[in-house]
């Protein structure tokens, strides 16, 4: 049976008719038409469905939707625009990262979380906060080069 | 002379005298000042066939000045396009930001071959050159007879063609053909896909013009990325659209006996769509489609366990009947030269089955609409994925369209076009447009393989050390047991699950180096599929197929020899390479990594913690590169960490350099994740590595510390590849490193700790 669901999502509130055992994932995806995050696994090995709960970066393909309860949602739209970027995405136009680009929900959501809680990192707390993400592409020198860029400009 | 008194001589005529032939058609006469009405681009005129042997098929300018480039390949992460976009900028003299290059689209874009074997600017460039160098030609004769100003005396600059003596004489290309097709008839070859090549009556730039060409130009695809504004083909989405997933069986090769589409009831919209061994579902909404997938009750056939206990894999490959033979390159007599050897060094080794694991399942998107058919598709060959949605369901190409959209990755042959078929009959079957994802099992377990593989080396070695013969040989699995595309139904799942005839085709590879050795043999033996149809172990292309394995047998050999005659690898191999570029190529690796030249290994390390360098080196259809690894080895763990890369590139012509270091820094990572990490697992019944546990890929904590890329430029050399070439000798560095470090060769991968550890005690 559905049931209805408020979420507030990048500042704005939805409604939502879900299974409460549905992903958060594809209530943004396919309920709210939000074409990020990705689908990469399902079952939290990824990253690419990284969105924030409260700033708090989450796997939304196993979160149910029933257990977002109040907490605001943040996606990578809502992390910075072009006209307001966040220091992640500015190192990572700087930096050219991506390949297929796939991924970048995780790595972005992740390191935000991270660089704002964490200021100047080491290379080491950045590899450790990062790990288990993954890039299939191999963008993995241009992601640390970014985010050491990014935690400069956020020192 | 007013501008519209010029643009009255701006007939069919006038052309004809100016040109020598007919070099433009506007259909009837039409003066200048009606093609400047035109406001928007192709509005306007008759566009001619969409074949290869048309300008207007790959070349386009619009009202407004700006080109368009039709290209028919596409873009796997690269920056093909920023490329693409420089090479017909630099022969249109047009600014490069004018220029939007079109990839993929079956619509506006002719069978260029697709992402395939680094050819997008080998192959596609080379042709869209052609195109652009002929469009100004065309555009220059135009200008001659409208500015009464001879083709050599005139000059182009940002699209604007001026006589060379007196500027105010001008026109530029939007006032000349500005949203019109040109129609230009090109020398084509016949030849579809890689092969394409129709260029014109032009000749190209000479590299020394070039302005635009090797300037080292960011994409701009990167910001819509990083702000979430990028449509990859999972964002897709048309009216009416319902969810699909599909189903495989748990042992390979069973089919459903029995489906009860009643045990799925109760969820919205679900539907079972089952055809012989395909089986699939559909519901209004995607989660509701994967409980269906997951709800659904079915009787599977009975079957015997396909496959061999994973344990005695290449005991199978040695043993397996040879399906084909093939001696590619053979000089010399080998078989004499090593009956009178004094020393004969050998060795064997083995490559596993890998997975494209590309960073989400594949995803495409079909609807059927009035008889057409559209297909938004990650596919890295959509012109054959049309032919392959056309003989799927029965339809003339001509009926279906296919878009190339941005996929979750690729690397080859992954499961993108499998799933483009999958998506077209469950559209067919339930009238309404699907969108299918594949979930994350699929896509790891269920997509081509890169075929696992042992080869065995031979070298005779005289008296006096030196190199007599050399043999190479493989035998593994095919590269092709489903083809490079899926244009033909026999080579997807859905048309082995729904009974097609198999045609698994027979191909593999020989080492691409230079080594002149006085007698040589490289060859390969093909052996049959584990399963004959609908199996998660079919072998395909995998990103630079069948060239890791191949050449992490024939550079961890050379270091062999060298290792045995006591020789420094760097020197062992400039003894035998017999090409410049090869000998350039090493000497420059040698000097960028600070290469100390001493024999292999190094024997004063004592302790767990313990450090090599190691050297490969390979070519690649024209490209070469050059390889040292340095790695750090845990002894007590096995745990190897790549630690600094010094990569020497050659591809001839360099188009990008940014892009280029980019794309080489990728296909290390890559390669250090292939070679560290990867190999798919399997029981009797199916593939086990089906997600990031069982398929472990290269972590950012693993990550090398250093790629240091040192790019040789051939300005007068056309452009070879780099999408894969870099990817070759990673294992074979690595490889070659341990042994530097240890003195113990690993001869197996992958190199995971374990094996590793095993190894070393």
């Amino acid at each position: 049976m559905t049931q209805r669901f408020a979420l507030t999502v990048n500042g704005t509130s939805h409604t939502v008719n879900a299974d409460p055992d549905m992903p958060l994932l594809y209530a943004l995806r396919d309920d709210l038409g939000l074409n990020n995050p990705h689908f990469g696994c399902g079952l939290a090995q990824c990253g690419a469905c990284t969105v924030h709960l409260d700033g708090q970066p989450i796997r939304s393909c196993i979160t149910a939707i029933s257990t977002v309860g109040d907490a605001k949602i943040t996606t990578l739209a809502g992390l910075g625009t072009p006209e307001k970027p966040h220091p992640l995405q500015t190192a990572y136009v700087e930096e050219q990262v991506p390949q297929c680009g796939y991924c970048i929900n995780g790595w972005l959501m992740t390191a935000a979380a991270f660089l704002r809680d964490k200021k100047n990192p080491s290379e080491a707390e950045i590899k450790d906060a990062l790990s288990g993400l993954k890039c299939r592409c191999g963008t993995h020198i241009s992601i640390l080069k970014a985010v050491k860029r990014a935690a400069t400009m956020m020192g | 002379m007013t501008k519209f008194e010029q643009a009255s001589a701006f007939t069919r005529r006038s052309i004809l005298l100016g040109g020598g032939a007919l070099v433009v058609s506007v259909g009837s006469a039409v003066s200048i000042d009606t093609l400047l009405s035109i406001q928007a681009a192709f509005a306007q005129g008759a566009k001619p066939a969409l074949t290869p042997d048309q300008l207007s098929s790959y070349i386009a300018v619009n009202a407004d000045g700006t080109v368009s480039a039709f290209f028919g390949k596409m873009d796997m992460g690269h920056g093909l396009f920023v490329a693409i976009g420089q090479i017909v900028a630099e022969e249109l003299d047009v600014p490069f930001k004018s220029v939007t290059v079109y990839m993929g689209d079956t619509g506006n874009s002719v069978n260029q071959g697709g992402a395939s074997g680094s050819t997008g600017i080998q192959m596609g460039g080379k042709q869209m050159r052609m195109a652009a160098a002929e469009a100004r030609r065309v555009l220059v004769e135009m200008a001659a007879g409208l500015l009464s100003v001879p083709a050599d005396k005139l000059t182009v600059t940002d699209g604007v063609v001026s006589a060379s003596d007196d500027k105010s004489k001008r026109i530029s290309y939007a006032q000349m053909i500005g949203g019109k097709y040109f129609n230009i008839q090109l020398d084509w070859n016949k030849q579809y896909g890689n092969a394409l090549y129709a260029p014109g009556k032009a000749q190209p730039k000479k590299p020394s013009e070039h302005k635009i060409v090797g300037q080292p130009i960011k994409r701009e695809d990167v910001a819509p990325k990083v702000f979430a504004r990028e449509n990859f083909v999972t964002d897709i989405k048309v009216p009416g659209m319902v969810h699909g997933r599909m189903i495989r069986p748990a042992v390979a090769g069973a089919v459903p006996t029995k489906v009860d589409e009643s045990s799925i009831k109760d969820i919205p919209g679900a539907k079972a769509v089952w055809d012989k061994g395909f089986l699939g579902v559909i519901a209004d909404k995607e989660w509701d489609a994967i409980q269906a997938a997951q709800q659904l009750k079915i009787e599977w056939s009975q079957v015997d366990p396909p496959f061999p206990d994973q344990a005695s894999l290449y005991d199978h490959i040695r043993k397996a009947s040879v399906r084909k033979r093939n001696i590619e390159k053979e000089n010399g007599n080998v078989d004499e030269a090593f009956k009178s050897a004094a020393k004969v060094i050998e060795a064997e080794y083995e490559w596993p089955f890998q997975s494209h694991a590309s960073m989400g399942p594949a995803c495409a998107l079909v609807e059927i609409k009035d008889g057409q058919i559209t297909c938004w598709s990650g596919t890295q060959k959509s012109h054959f994925v049309q032919q392959g949605v056309a003989s799927t369901l029965g339809v003339p190409p001509e009926s279906v369209h296919v878009i190339w959209k941005t996929g979750p990755g690729s690397y080859g042959r992954n499961d993108a076009d499998d799933c483009a078929m999958d998506a077209a009959i469950l559209a067919k079957s339930v009238g309404k447009p699907v969108r299918l994802q594949y979930m994350r099992d699929q896509g790891t377990g269920w997509d081509p393989k890169g075929p696992a593989s042992v080869h065995k080396v031979r070298a005779a070695i005289d008296a006096s050390g030196k190199v007599t013969a050399y043999e190479f040989m493989s035998k593994a699995f095919s590269r092709v047991d489903v083809d490079t595309n899926g244009s033909k139904p026999f080579d997807t799942l859905a048309g082995q699950a729904r009974g097609g005839d198999l045609k698994s085709g027979d191909g593999f590879g020989i080492p691409a180096e230079s080594y002149a050795f006085d007698n040589k043999r490289a060859g390969w033996e093909t052996i049959p599929p584990l399963l004959d149809r609908s199996s998660p172990l079919r072998t395909s292309h995998l990103r630079d197929p069948v060239g890791p394995q191949i050449h992490f047998a024939s550079e961890s050999f050379i270091d062999e020899v060298a290792a045995a005659l006591n020789v420094d690898p760097i020197e062992f191999r400039l003894r035998h390479v017999k090409e410049p570029r090869d000998i350039a190529l090493l000497k420059a690796v040698a000097e960028k990594s600070g290469w100390q030249s001493r024999p292999s290994p190094r024997r004063d390390q004592t302790g767990n913690k313990v450090s090599g360098r190691g050297l490969a080196y390979s070519q690649r259809n024209g490209t070469r590169v050059a390889i040292v690894a340095e790695v750090d080895i845990d002894r007590s763990t096995g745990k190897i960490w790549a630690r600094k890369f010094t990569v020497a590139h050659d591809c001839g012509q360099i188009i990008n350099p940014d892009g280029l270091v980019k794309c080489i820094e990728g296909n290390i990572v890559q390669g250090v994740s292939r070679t560290l990490w990867e190999e798919v697992t399997f029981d009797r019944k199916a593939v086990t590595s089906v997600d990031w546990l069982t398929y472990p890929i290269l972590d950012i904590t693993e990550t090398p510390g250093e790629v240091n890329v040192v790019l040789i430029n051939y300005p007068d050399i056309a452009p070879s590849g780099a999408g894969e070439p870099s990817i070759r000798p990673v294992a074979a560095a690595i490889a070659n490193a341990i042994f530097d470090a240890t003195g113990v060769r690993i001869r197996r991968v992958p190199f995971s700790p374990d094996r590793v550890k095993s190894a070393l005690s």
